[in-house]
């Protein structure tokens, strides 16, 4: 089995712009997986021909490679693949329960796709989002602080086929069009979605309070002290912070997630 | 006196498109780099070494040492690899970082190439977060047709391509000889040093490999100074021994507020908390990482250490990644740690042997404690085969695996052995939860 002359002449112009991205060819090799996912939902025996082909290596270098890392797929993948971080601190945080939920929902273990094609569901290892855990990720994009009601509720509008958006993140791609965008390939989506979510935004607003407070005492100091038993007594020392430029003031219009600046607050009215 | 919090690689964050060239520029992005452009290159190496800024993926190098071990005027070209592969458990600031504000990254990754006469830049993004590497794409086609990028870069005469680059999913890429072997297209295992990649790195050339937190720091030192820097952080008169300059503590898990908090180094987990809110209502702390699941646990006996490299070491851990994974007293021990040992055995490349088998013979061990069926004695075998693991293994990940099992034995013997004296876990895993109570105060 080889691909079609039409598939094989489209998967060669990507796979040459690739190719050109790099001093040297072999380092194509992980990019032209992806695209070769992208072509029929896993890294299927023709694709790894093709690989090895175009990169003057061996079909038994290219599967050695394929078979080291898990996002690439030894069987089609589902339209859409669900994963469930039960690393330590999702599992503890609730990822063990979703994990067993959905497992038992679906009638699907790790790795396994239902029927219809539309959900492969899997455990996942640490995805960098542990200040939102329990985290999922669909086709490789966020949903964070889920619960097993949550979940169950993701998966049937999966396979219902009703409208899905990530936390953070664009909208929802099919597997197949992600791995090409994995391959280096821009679709143009980068514009959608938030900058950040509540918790990476954490900081940012908790100094903005810290600033705010500073300058509402240094205000009552220099007036009136009528106002003193209102400003934190342990307030920072705006002096210690960054000048002005590197630590701007936020507004609540800027910033979406600060719902609950302080009553008062001159930042916060904004 | 409260801790304050120092937004700087953070400042944009909450800004509406924070990841469009154009709003960079309003917080003076790409200032650092004119700055940089307007001096020699090695001038830019010496005000990152004098900044004493120190490698924010884990292992705390000076970042400036390491630029300057690049031989220069070699007929080979140079690179830079970014290691942009966040993986390590409990690690969550360069993912949210490269969302909000790439061009951060991207500037600190022109500089840093300028600074050692690199040909390529490379930026190595874990393949699991497509939309961060959406942003990382369109953020370095901005810098190319801003001009930042390519050939004669504003005017100066340095030509750089920038080459992003998405992973696929293996853990031990996060290590930089194996990253390396993986953007030559091979399996990511790890390689023998030296020779150090300095000498012999990417292609066998000389090549930097950077954390992204610590590429996006440069920026602002080359905007603000050295001594900016170097004014925040710990002091000590040895400088090996003090940490300098402001950094993203991840805090995570069982607390009323978790999120990124940018302040200086050296500030406590106590203040942190306090900050914060503290551990999530009705509960108190039990064990804590300072920096992902390879640097042991510590308790509350340690709130007040300073998260400094020399301070959480002489803690007896690792400052690692400052992932502030808190866990309070529904968690139970054995299960996180197992969890953990799961983990290293499945990420285990399998390169070395103590690794490889090692791992896989403490998870039997661990299942067996876990369901009750554990004696003494495999608490016994536990701390032999990670003595057996510990410095010598091949790289780090088998280092790192046997760090929460040495420390949770020193910290929770009593709990190991409270699994086989009950025949079982003494603990419901259903208290533990997000979802347990709505007295949290969690899900905003």
């Amino acid at each position: 089995m080889t691909y079609d002359i039409e598939v094989r002449d489209r998967l060669e112009v990507d796979a040459k712009e690739i190719i050109a991205r790099y001093p040297r060819r072999r380092s194509a090799l992980l990019p032209l997986l992806h695209l070769m996912q992208s072509e029929e939902g896993y890294v299927s025996p023709n694709g790894i021909e093709l690989a090895a082909e175009l990169l003057d290596i061996t079909t038994a270098e290219v599967a050695a490679v394929a078979t080291f890392y898990t996002m690439y797929k030894r069987r089609p993948n589902g339209e859409y693949s669900v994963g469930v971080c039960t690393n330590t601190l999702c599992a503890v945080m609730g990822g063990d329960q979703i994990f067993s939920t959905l497992k038992e929902h679906l009638g699907i273990g790790h790795d396994e796709t239902t029927d219809d094609g539309r959900v492969t569901l899997e455990h996942l290892e640490c995805n960098a989002a542990c200040d939102y855990a329990p985290v999922m990720m669909v086709n490789w994009e966020f949903f964070d602080n889920q619960t097993p009601e949550s979940a169950v509720g993701l998966v049937d509008d999966l396979r219902a086929g009703r409208e899905v958006r990530p936390t953070r993140g664009a909208g929802l791609c099919s597997f197949k069009q992600v791995s090409r965008v994995l391959a280096g390939f821009h679709d143009g989506r980068a514009d959608e979605g938030p900058a950040a979510g509540p918790a990476t935004l954490a900081g940012l607003e908790i100094h903005r309070e810290q600033s705010s407070a500073g300058r509402r005492r240094r205000t009552t100091e220099d007036s009136s002290d009528t106002d003193r038993a209102a400003a934190p007594s342990d307030g920072p020392d705006p002096r210690q912070g960054q000048s002005a430029h590197d630590a701007p003031a936020q507004t609540a219009e800027s910033d979406p997630a600060n719902t609950a600046a302080p009553t008062g607050d001159e930042d916060g009215t904004a | 006196m409260t801790a304050t919090l120092t937004p700087v690689l953070s400042r944009t964050w909450g800004e509406d498109r924070s990841w469009t060239r154009e709003v960079y520029e309003r917080f003076d992005g790409y200032q650092g780099l004119r700055a940089a452009l307007a001096k020699a290159p090695d001038e830019v190496t010496q005000i990152v070494k004098n900044s004493e800024l120190r490698g924010r993926g884990g292992a705390g190098f000076p970042t400036g040492n390491k630029w300057g071990f690049i031989p220069q005027g070699g007929d080979k070209p140079v690179y830079l690899v970014v290691n942009a592969d966040e993986s390590e458990p409990g690690t969550c600031k360069d993912i949210p970082l490269m969302m909000a504000s790439p061009h951060e990254l991207v500037e600190g990754a022109i500089i840093a190439s300028y600074a050692i006469r690199a040909t390529h830049a490379f930026i190595y993004v874990r393949g699991e977060v497509v939309h961060v590497l959406r942003r990382v794409q369109a953020a370095v086609q901005e810098a190319y047709d801003a001009g930042y990028a390519g050939t004669d870069i504003l005017g100066s005469g340095y030509d750089l391509e920038i080459i992003v680059h998405a992973g696929a999913g293996a853990y031990i890429c996060g290590e930089e000889t194996a990253l390396l072997d993986s953007l030559e297209g091979r399996r990511g295992q790890p390689r023998l040093r030296p020779p150090f990649p300095a000498i012999a790195g990417l292609y066998a050339s000389p090549t930097v490999i950077n954390n992204v937190e610590s590429i996006a720091s440069v920026p602002s030192i080359l905007r603000h100074g050295a001594k900016w820097f170097t004014d925040q952080g710990t002091d000590n008169d040895d400088p090996r021994k003090r940490s300098k300059g402001m950094t993203l503590y991840s805090l995570s898990g069982h607390v009323m507020r978790p999120g990124q908090y940018e302040g200086p180094m050296g500030l406590t987990l106590r203040e942190l908390l306090d900050l914060s809110g503290g551990v999530r209502e009705g509960h108190e702390l039990k064990f804590w990482t300072p920096g992902g699941s390879s640097t042991p646990i510590l308790t509350d006996e340690h709130l007040d250490v300073p998260l400094s490299y020399e301070g959480i070491a002489a803690a007896g851990s690792m400052l690692g990644t400052k992932a502030l994974q808190v866990f309070d007293e529904t968690t139970c021990v054995v299960r996180a740690v197992l969890r953990w040992t799961e983990f290293y055995a499945h990420e285990s490349c399998g390169k070395c042997t103590p690794c490889r088998e090692g791992t896989f013979w403490l998870v039997q061990i661990l299942r067996r404690l876990e369901l009750g069926d554990g004696t003494d004695e495999d608490l016994e075998k536990l701390l032999d085969i990670s003595d057996n693991i510990l410095g010598r293994a091949f790289c780090a990940l088998g280092d790192g695996a046997t760090s929460p099992i040495t420390s949770s034995l020193q910290y929770f013997r009593d709990e190991y052995v409270a699994h086989f004296e009950h025949g079982g876990c003494p603990f419901d895993p259903a208290r533990a939860t997000l979802f347990a109570t709505s007295q949290g105060a969690r899900g905003r």
